[in-house]
């Protein structure tokens, strides 16, 4: 158990073995559940490709959500990628279609896999089906990744949160994209100590993000949040890739956010009450929804 | 916790809490019903209470009482399926004292007249806890093979269900007993670390003082 309560510990056995984060993983949660790895492969591979899924169903131009609020993003974004409108270039712009994509599949009551949360479900399918696309990945690399990402995101949930409600954004989205950016730089060939640097970077990055959802729903802010979320889950891959170091460790930035996740007012936690959710549109449109 | 807490559940969305935490408050209550539900009574406390429509909380809750999971795409439909099903349902708002942000009360009868009310959170990350059936204390997160055992209240019905358990070479992983009032019904609540059939959970009704055995599955 204990190498899901450190990230030290996780890349200490990756090295020591001299294996992927992902099969060290995969080994241990086989043993753990008392199943067969070609079954928590296959599980994976399900969640894979409900992923993909998402994707394809929120890129539609008529999706709307219950409260009306939202709808319409991805589609938006992938023609100006279509038309090469974008200042990053097309693999980038893929990402947040694919981010914004899943989110609103979410939004709209789509079928989406919790990563690690519904709020935060856009960031990891996005990294992980842009890269693939992009480099002509396998898929298996690809389902293995997610062994990797699940490790760094049980590691922040031991030791501090991946909910909203506890911690704020930075353990939703911040979480996400922490994971998102361990499993590509796995993906794309770094070490296991590249990886813990990359979610570190990050997490950082993300630190003290509030959770103030729009009359309490998981729209606004939260569908763009997921774009940044993939955003910033390449910014950690690129720079760990590249060698750079956080020089704050993983588990010491995860127990920062912890930290800062309690030290937050409660109105900043998913309660609807502060930040975005109480400006004056976010109250007129939560009284157009609600009628209260 | 597990790798599959932290990528999954597949679910509807919009929220892990709102919805697919719904859902399975909503399935364990129907579970516990003995027949099919004609008439669901739904108490919301809390957020529950302030954001149902919008998350569709409403449509979760009354899918998972119908059995559904919480992936199952005809969630959004849910209630006009119940309409179709002859399953009355009413929504109303409470406010429990000291209970979690996201707690609802539901009662349903089947067409007998039999009745369950159960009291249950959704406490994060579609993660789940029941509080209360039948107005005893329980904790049911749903996560394991969980049995609940209704019995009489007197020596030895405990080693005997945890006995029958043993002889089918299943570890238990929690255990708890609640009771209405000493000598009348208590319940064990056996949370299973492997899987527990349904022939095995039909041994144990067959036990001297067992009134009742379910078995909840997670779906």
């Amino acid at each position: 158990m204990s190498i899901y309560y450190s990230v030290q510990d996780l890349i200490e056995t990756a090295e020591r073995e001299n294996k992927k984060i992902s099969q060290i993983v995969l080994k241990d949660q086989a043993a753990e559940l008392q199943k067969p790895e070609s079954v928590l492969y296959k599980n994976m591979r399900e969640s894979f490709l409900v992923m993909h899924q998402s994707v394809s169903d929120g890129i539609s131009p008529d999706m709307r959500s219950v409260s009306g609020l939202s709808g319409g993003s991805a589609y938006k974004m992938n023609l100006a990628v279509e038309n090469g409108k974008t200042l990053c270039g097309k693999v980038f712009g893929r990402a947040l279609v694919r981010a914004l994509a899943v989110s609103e599949s979410n939004a709209c009551m789509g079928k989406i896999v919790a990563a690690p949360t519904a709020g935060s479900c856009g960031i990891l399918p996005a990294a992980l089906l842009t890269v693939m696309e992009d480099r002509g990945l396998n898929e298996r690399d690809v389902v293995m990744s997610l062994f990797t990402a699940s490790a760094f995101g049980m590691v922040i949930a031991n030791n501090a949160s991946i909910s909203g409600a506890q911690g704020g954004c930075q353990a939703e989205c911040g979480s996400a994209s922490a994971m998102a950016a361990a499993a590509l730089t796995e993906l794309a060939g770094g070490t296991p100590r590249m990886a813990a640097h990359a979610c570190a970077i990050a997490l950082k990055n993300i630190l003290g993000l509030v959770c103030d959802p729009v009359a309490g729903l998981v729209e606004i802010p939260c569908i763009k949040r997921n774009a940044m979320g993939v955003a910033n889950a390449f910014v950690g891959a690129e720079l760990a890739l590249a060698g750079i170091e956080s020089a704050i460790p993983a588990d010491e930035v995860i127990v920062a956010m912890k930290r800062i996740g309690d030290m937050m007012p409660g109105s900043l936690k998913e309660t609807a009450e502060g930040g975005l959710a109480g400006t004056p549109t976010a109250k007129r449109l939560k009284k157009q929804i609600f009628g209260e | 916790m597990n790798v599959f807490d932290i990528v999954g559940p597949v679910m509807i969305g919009p929220s892990s809490s709102h919805t697919a935490g719904a859902v399975r408050i909503g399935r364990i209550a129907g579970a516990l019903l003995e027949g099919e539900p004609v008439r669901a009574h739904i108490l919301l406390h809390g957020s529950f209470a302030k954001t149902y429509r919008g998350h569709g909380t409403d449509k979760a809750l009354v899918a998972g009482i119908m059995g559904m999971a919480p992936s199952d795409i005809r969630i959004r439909q849910s209630l006009e399926i119940a309409k179709e099903r002859g399953l009355d349902v009413v929504f109303g708002k409470t406010e429990l004292e000291g209970a979690h942000p996201n707690t609802v009360v539901i009662t349903l009868k089947d067409a007998k007249g039999r009745t369950v009310k159960v009291q249950g959170a959704s406490v994060g990350g579609g993660n789940i806890l029941i509080s209360e059936i039948n107005g005893m204390k329980v904790e049911v997160t749903g996560q394991q093979d969980t049995l609940l055992v209704l019995h009489r209240d007197v020596p030895g019905v405990i080693a005997h269900v945890t006995n029958y358990i043993a002889a089918q070479g299943v570890n238990i992983g929690n255990f708890k007993l609640t009771r209405s009032r000493r000598g009348e019904t208590a319940m064990m609540t056996i949370e299973m670390d492997g899987e527990f059939s349904r022939e095995s959970n039909e041994g144990i009704e067959k036990l001297p003082n067992v009134i009742r055995s379910i078995i909840l599955r997670p779906e």
